[in-house]
């Protein structure tokens, strides 16, 4: 048997000094590692440390729901092009992602709720995404299951998708590796340090004990950024919020799109697989502790909420079987953009967090633009607009992306 | 007739699936379930976990005093979302599985 370590391994050789070393093996960071690999035609040395195995944070705990419906329309532009990038990604990774675009419907039951879908039809329709406003029947159309009583409108956007998310980030390591990237599993960065001797490198260091230098070192840890930035001092405004999720029993494909009642937050998909996966807006308790401590439990207070949602809008729901429930960290910025680009005092450290629930489906457009960044030179306008060092201007009010679930 | 064996009945991952993973340099637990979806299925791995810990431990891969299995998720058994919209709104528990 020849074991290839093609998505990377915890004995996966360093080399003593790299153009960019990216803290993080989620699929932010391996998108963009992938994306470096490619645009350099892999003249760049580019590794990726992760603490754990691959998938084991953020990325292997979400939804998989990768939707252009935003409020905002840099959102809306951005999530179009990742989609598109998404269509292409199977064949392109040489992987089965499991991407399949069954919409996502969002229902309204509020007057405030009703204004802001009607909001985001029109901003769609003027960027150029198929958002259609329906009438609570129409959306029984697409999803003949559901109780649309109290209902008052509903958006559809047949492009919207959800895949599977494990597939995604094993896609984009073993297309990393394969085009040169080092991708160091179950290693993490103790400490980070500005380099010696006036250069505006970094040297990490490593829980085995070596050290590795790099030109440029991009901070793609999700909810554990905090810990990382605080070890050379910088304080930015994200920190860890517990969400969980849950998975049912497998059935046969009946249910196309993914539904968001706004009303309280829920959400639930039919993955590829066939079964139910759903979560619910839940109090925020526990976010005011230590920022630096990750909280994954579960909670029966949490299928509960779960289930009255679901079982109030899909009453089908009621004898359908949960299997599994588990959480994962959203890494929340508090004007729920993210916090994207070099950071202030560190003009070699860039930022890639704050995504608020959102890395996931953001990730394939976001590795494009940075490493188009980085390679290219290319400008992007989130660079400036999701500047870590926008909180610093006593002039920034927060702008407020007002599409955000869970 | 087909010659392969399958490891785990929920999702359908056969031994070739499993020798893959591991020929790609995935050597634990919580990866190969990862990779593979093994034990994700109705039976939550009660049928297949030891079928893959075997493989493992026959392959120098883990120590069979040490190896463990991964995370198990609640609830214990499936139960229906009607069943558990009953459960009270109440102070948020502490602990659970991580």
């Amino acid at each position: 048997m020849t074991v290839t370590n093609e998505m990377g391994s915890a004995d996966a050789a360093l080399p003593q000094r790299a153009d960019v070393v990216i803290v993080g093996g989620g699929v932010m960071g391996l998108s963009t590692a992938y994306q470096l690999m490619r645009l350099s035609k892999g003249r760049l040395k580019v590794v990726v440390i992760e603490r754990s195995y691959l998938v084991s944070g953020a990325s292997g705990r979400n939804g998989g729901g990768v939707r252009m419906q935003w409020a905002d329309r840099q959102n809306v532009e951005l999530m179009m092009r990742s989609i598109d990038i998404c269509k292409g990604l199977a064949q392109e990774l040489g992987i089965n992602t499991w991407f399949r675009q069954g919409g996502y419907l969002f229902l309204a039951r509020t007057p405030q709720a009703e204004a802001q879908l009607e909001r985001n039809a029109e901003l769609h329709h003027h960027v150029g995404a198929p958002t259609r406003l329906l009438s609570p029947e129409a959306a029984r159309e697409i999803v003949p299951q559901l109780d649309v009583t109290d209902v008052r409108v509903a958006t559809y956007n047949p492009d919207d998708a959800v895949v599977f998310p494990w597939a995604f980030v094993w896609g984009y390591a073993a297309q990393a590796v394969k085009r040169g990237a080092v991708v160091r599993t179950h290693t993490s960065v103790e400490r980070i340090e500005p380099e010696p001797g006036g250069r505006d490198g970094f040297a990490l260091h490593l829980s085995t004990g070596e050290s590795i230098e790099a030109d440029t070192v991009i901070n793609a840890t999700g909810a554990w950024s905090v810990g990382l930035n605080r070890s050379l001092g910088i304080e930015l405004p994200n920190h860890p919020h517990r969400h969980e999720i849950m998975s049912s029993e497998p059935l046969k494909p009946f249910l196309d799109p993914l539904v968001v009642d706004l009303a309280c937050g829920l959400y639930f998909s039919q993955s590829t697989r066939g079964e139910i996966v759903a979560g619910v807006s839940m109090p925020s308790e526990g976010d005011d502790a230590d920022p630096t401590e990750i909280n994954l439990g579960s909670s029966m207070l949490f299928l509960g909420r779960l289930s009255r949602a679901l079982c109030r809008v899909m009453p089908i729901a009621r004898s359908l079987k949960v299997l599994r429930q588990w959480s994962g960290p959203y890494d929340v910025s508090p004007d729920g953009d993210a916090i994207l680009g070099r950071t202030p005092g560190f003009p070699n450290l860039i930022q890639m967090c704050g995504f608020t629930g959102h890395g996931f489906m953001m990730a394939p457009v976001v590795g494009e633009l940075v490493a188009r960044n980085l390679v290219q030179g290319k400008d992007h306008p989130v660079l400036s607009r999701w500047s870590p060092g926008r909180f610093d201007d006593p002039s920034y009010t927060g702008r407020g992306e007002t599409m955000i679930i869970g | 007739m087909s010659h392969r064996v399958f490891v785990c009945r929920c999702e359908d991952v056969t031994t070739h699936e499993i020798e893959d993973a591991l020929d790609r340099g995935l050597s634990t637990v919580e990866e190969i379930k990862r990779y593979t979806g093994l034990g994700t299925g109705p039976c939550q791995g009660k049928e297949c976990m030891c079928t893959l810990v075997g493989l493992l431990v026959s392959r120098g891969l883990a120590d069979a005093d040490a190896v463990q299995p991964f995370t198990a998720r609640p609830p214990a058994e499936a139960v229906t979302f009607g069943a558990l919209a009953a459960v009270p709104e109440s102070p948020p528990e502490k602990g659970g599985a991580s």
